[in-house]
Order: structure tokens, then sequence, then C-alpha cells
């Protein structure tokens, strides 16, 4: 298989996908949450479009229905069932149909799936199939319709021991996502497919090209230089690295306040104030380059402790 | 990408636009840089695919997009052994994804695998999965053959095999003109869309649980294709007790040989299914079962239509029409149809 899982138990969610050509593509499985929430958004959306199509036809066809009622004649009647019959195949298809176009679409998600941001993709690295996204669809009818239907008659006891031989049955059906690590429902299974996020992520700035990281710690606000040495460099690894990352992406300048103060305070330095901004930057970029460099020559280093 | 240069930012590098490579003082913005034009082309390709499929893409852009996918995915590995950018290596990961997904996305829409699936997909996936359907078949026509024979050895077995409810009247015993009167049609038409529906949710439900059991390797499939068949055969001893076999058979076949003939698919693509994870050969159970799963769904997706047209033979078409031979000559023209649907006719596989 063309799978490989990933060892840190932190990163539970990671996999990495082999393509066909050997490029390897990093994805991460969809939370069972965000999977749950895209299927009620999916039939909130199936549930509103029937009952806003019978209530559009109920009021075209109300005002008509009302001038024959006197006639009261077999071929309006006739046009009613045929009615009430075309409302039902609609609602067949689009219950079938929405899953089917919207997951061999371009983006593989029904709307709902899109919102939260996860998509269907198949396991092997391979092309998302049409009969895979049917298979997948097809089942769902097995694990959550029928458990749900056994549910609520099971504890009536009126249908005895197979009720309750069949609520375990279909109960291991609903409850499968949650006894294997891929998350896999048993459409999944049968289908070869996984749902995994789908991320859209813009391209941030870089960072070494403005401010005082780019003039090689020179503030721009007092012209104060800052040069940090090896052992002041040190102190930090390439967690600490990635939060101050986050600190200076995030704009927020009430924050840059105590992080620069913690650390000064690490490296023995007098905090200041007034110019954390541009302390901040050139100690990213000074910390960035010297991590960055080791990682050439093979060295890497987690975190502060390591 | 020039020789190392840490170096230089102690040197004179410059304030200057960010597109400005030089102006970066870390080397592996500078590859960020050098490269992030062909990374944003790429984004924009892809994210005009995922609104509108292949057909907004001009050739030069197409063209463009697996060359644009490799680079971007050789930026990725690379950047993972030289960057410590968190955001760009996030991006990274996320345009190589969407991209993959583009490059590896369905290629057929819908409405286009549902024509190949009318013109030869549905047949196939039928003879691919032929011995399970033989297996089924056997099983269906034993289970009819041990309900007769239960019934005719001991009546009692008939209250047990069929569910009656109150005042049914197909039950051992009944009267000759009784049993007829359950064979015979309605007036009008009246209502018949209603049981149409019904009857359809019915049967669909039977033939989906007959396919959802193959999960527990095939067997509690073959009960329940041998239960429903037993209660057939139970009832037919009843109507043959009464010399009505040929009327039963006639009321049977007109909607029986679609809908028992889907029966017996999803039966078999249950069967399938289990039997493909009960023996996997020489893949993993998880690879069996999803190869014998897309088939088994190809099929399922063949019987709802079956079920459908059976639900109106069903309601309108034996509701009906009274004759005898009509309703043989329809259910078995209807036979023979599918027969040749499912076995004779073999398009050649277009490629995709």
């Amino acid at each position: 298989m063309a799978i490989t899982t990933t060892a840190t138990t932190e990163q539970k969610k990671q996999r990495t996908l082999i393509t066909p050509e050997g490029i390897s593509v990093p994805v991460k499985l969809a939370s069972r949450g965000s999977r749950l929430g895209a299927l009620i958004i999916d039939y909130i959306i199936l549930t509103a479009i029937p009952i806003i199509l019978f209530l559009v036809m109920a009021f075209m066809v109300g005002g008509f229905a009302d001038e024959l009622d006197s006639l009261n004649d077999d071929g309006t009647k006739g046009a009613f069932e045929f009615l009430v019959v075309v409302l039902i195949l609609v609602y067949f298809c689009s219950r079938y149909g929405y899953f089917l176009i919207l997951e061999l679409g371009p983006r593989g998600a029904t709307w709902g799936k899109r919102m939260v941001g996860v998509r269907v993709a198949a396991r092997n690295g391979g092309r998302l199939t049409p009969e895979a996204v049917v298979a997948r669809n097809i089942i769902r009818d097995i694990e959550l319709f029928l458990p749900l239907a056994f549910i609520q008659v099971a504890p009536g006891g009126n249908v005895g021991n197979f009720g309750y031989a069949g609520l375990i049955w279909f109960a291991i059906f609903m409850l499968f996502p949650f006894f294997n690590k891929d998350r896999l429902r048993a459409g999944d299974v049968i289908a070869g497919t996984w749902v995994v996020e789908a991320p859209r992520t813009k391209l941030a700035q870089t960072l070494s090209t403005s401010g005082a990281a780019a003039a090689s710690g020179a503030s721009d606000l007092t012209g104060a230089r800052y040069d940090f040495g090896d052992a002041e460099l040190a102190v930090y690894g390439e967690h600490e690295l990635q939060v101050l990352e986050r600190v200076l992406r995030d704009d927020k300048n009430d924050s840059l306040g105590p992080v620069h103060a913690a650390i000064c305070r690490k490296i023995g330095w007098d905090p200041g104030e007034g110019d954390e901004r541009a302390f901040l930057e050139a100690f990213y970029a000074q910390l960035r380059a010297k991590l960055e460099g080791d990682m050439r020559f093979g060295k890497r280093k987690a975190d502060k402790h390591s | 990408m020039k020789a190392p240069v840490l170096s230089s930012w102690f040197g004179k590098s410059a304030v200057a636009a960010p597109p400005d490579i030089e102006s970066a003082a870390l080397r592996s913005d500078r590859f960020r840089l050098e490269r992030e034009d062909d990374w944003l082309r790429l984004e924009d390709i892809v994210a005009r695919m995922e609104k509108g499929g292949v057909k907004r893409i001009d050739d030069d852009d197409l063209l463009a997009l697996p060359t644009l996918y490799r680079t971007a995915a050789s930026s990725l590995s690379v950047a993972r052994e030289t960057s410590l950018d968190a955001a760009t290596l996030s991006y990274l990961e996320a345009l190589v994804q969407r991209a993959w997904f583009q490059v590896y996305g369905p290629r057929k829409g819908f409405f286009a695998w549902f024509k190949e699936f009318i013109l030869g997909g549905w047949s196939r996936a039928i003879r691919e999965i032929w011995l399970d359907v033989c297996i089924a078949l056997f099983v269906m026509v034993a289970g009819a053959i041990v309900g007769w024979l239960l019934v005719a050895q001991d009546q009692d077995w008939y209250y047990r095999i069929v569910s009656t409810g109150g005042g049914e009247p197909r039950v051992p015993g009944a009267s000759r003109e009784e049993l007829l009167e359950t064979l015979g049609t309605q007036e009008n038409a009246d209502g018949l869309a209603f049981f149409g529906a019904f009857l359809f949710q019915n049967n669909a439900g039977v033939a989906i649980l007959a396919f959802a059991l193959g999960f527990a390797f095939g067997i509690p499939s073959l009960l329940l294709l041998v239960y429903n068949l037993a209660s057939l055969g139970a009832m037919m001893w009843v109507f043959a007790s009464r010399d009505l076999h040929v009327e039963f058979a006639g009321w049977l076949s007109i909607h029986g040989t679609t809908e028992l003939f889907a029966i017996l698919l999803a039966g078999a693509a249950g069967l399938h299914i289990g039997r493909s994870m009960a023996f996997p050969g020489d893949k993993s159970i998880l690879d069996a079962a999803s190869a014998a799963g897309r088939r088994g769904a190809v099929v399922m997706v063949g019987v709802t239509i079956m079920m459908v047209m059976a639900g109106l033979l069903e309601s309108y078409g034996r509701e009906l029409i009274e004759s005898t031979q009509v309703r043989f000559t329809i259910g078995g023209s209807l036979l023979v149809f599918w027969l040749t649907y499912f076995f004779l006719y073999a398009p050649e596989r277009v490629e995709e």
C-alpha cells in the first residue's frame, strides 16, 4: 500500500500519500466532529430543498385547485397524484444525486464538506473513481438510517430480541469510524476512500525582506542594531521559532511586549521599551538563519529542551 | 540559486520591495522568492479548475499544470529540509495537495459515468460477479424448495415462515375463491402511485439489507435470501394446493422477474464483498474489500433502478392487468430483456 504513517504520536492525523509518480503529498485526516458537522449541514440542505419545492408547488397549484374544486372531476385528482409522484422522485434523486454529483465534482466535496473544509480522497493515492463515490454513498443508508430506525424501534421491545440484535449489528456500523485509526466509516472501507482536510492557505509575506530582519538587525525606529551571539541564539529551538513567527505574523502589537520581555530574560539582556518589533524581527531572522544553517548540516533542534 | 550567502545579512542588503530576491536576508526566503511566481500561477490554475472544471483553463495553463505541480512538490520537499518558515511550508503543503487533487481528480462527472454505466458498465459489473450470482441463484432456488417442502410436510410451518397479520387470506386451508381474489385487480388506477412508491421503499429496503449484510462474510445475505424465498415457496404451496399455481406464477411473474432478479443481484453483490473479505487472495483485506465494494456498488445502482421498475410494474401492471397470459408475457419478456442485457450485451470497455 502506498501509505506510510508518520511515527510521532502527537500528529496522529498526519498521513502521507505517495502519488503514482512517487511524490509524497501530506494529508491530514478530517476530524470526526467536522465530518458529523458536514453531514448535518448536508441534511439540512437536503431537507430544505424539497420543503421549498413543496411550498412553491403548493403555492402555484393551490389557487388553481380552489377553482377546480367545485368541478370535482377526475382530471384534477390525477394531476395531483402526478405532482406528488414527481415530488417523491425529485426527493429521491436529490438525496442520492446531491452526494454523487458534488463529490465527483472538482472539489470532491458536498457543500457541507466544503463549509467545514474537508474532502473525499482515494486512499491509495490514485484517482477518485465514480464507482468509489457511488459505493461510499450507498453504504450510508445502512450505517446511518437503518441504525437510527433501530434505535427508535428497539427500546420499545415490540420486535423483541431481533430488535436488539439488529441494534447491536448496526451500532457496529455506525460507530465504525471510532474503531480504526484512519477514521474510516464502513462506506470508506468498501469504497477505498477517506476524508481528509482540504486547507486553502494564502501565501504569507516573507519575513526577512522587511524591517529589522532585512536590515541586518538595524531598527528603523532607533537606528540601534541588534546582533545576537551564538550563545544567545542557542537557547531556543524550532518550536520557539515558530511561536515567534506566529507572533510576528499576527501583527498584534500588544502581544509583542511580553514576548520581548521573555526573550530578554532568557538571554540575559536588559529589556528596553518602544522598539520591541525591531528586536523581535532581528532575533527571528538571526535565530532562523542559525537553525537553518545547522539544518543543512543535518543538525536539528526541535525545541529549547533538546 | 547563488552560492551560500550567509554573510549577506551582515552585508549591504538594502530594504527593497518584497519581490526583490536579493533583499531577503535568509537563504530559505530567497529560495522561496525565486519560485513563488510558479506557485502562485499553479494556485491560480487550480483555483479556476476547482470552480469550473477543465473547460475554463486555456491550453497553455493546462500543459503547464503537471510541470508546475511537480515543481511545487519538489519545492516542498526541499523546503522541508532547508526552511523553518512555517507559513510557507503550510502554504506549500496545501498547494501541493490541492494541485494533486486536480491532477488526479475524478476524470468523469456523474452524468458521464451514468452514461457509461447504462452502456455497458452495469452489465460488465454483473458479469464480473458471475460466481456470486450463481451461488445466490442456487441459494434462492434451494430456499423456495425448502419452503415448499416444509409446508407440504407440516402446515404449521407456514405461520413460522410467512409473517401473517390478522385477516390475511393467504393461509393453508383457504378456499380457492379467497385465494383467487388476492390475485385479482383493482378497477382503476386511484392511489396506485402511492402504492408503487411504498412497494419501492419496501423492496429497495430488502435489497439494500441483502447487500449490507454481506459484510459478515456474506452469510447473513444468504440467510436473508433463503428466508425470503422460503416464504415464497410456502405461499406457492398454498396456491398449488388449490390448483392455482399457474395463476399465482403469473401474478408473481409480472413484477417478480424484475424484483426477484434485483434481490438476487443485491444478495450476490453482498456475497461478493463478504467472499472477497473472507478470501482476499494476495491482496490485503482492505484492498480486497474496496475492489469488491466498488463492483458491488455499481451492481447496487442497477438494483435500485430495477426496484423502481418493479415497483411500477407491481402497482400499476399487476393491479390493472388481470389476464394471466398477459402477465406471463410481460414478466417473461422482461426476464429475457434482463438476461440479454446483462449477459449478451457486452460492448468493448471505453478506455479512460
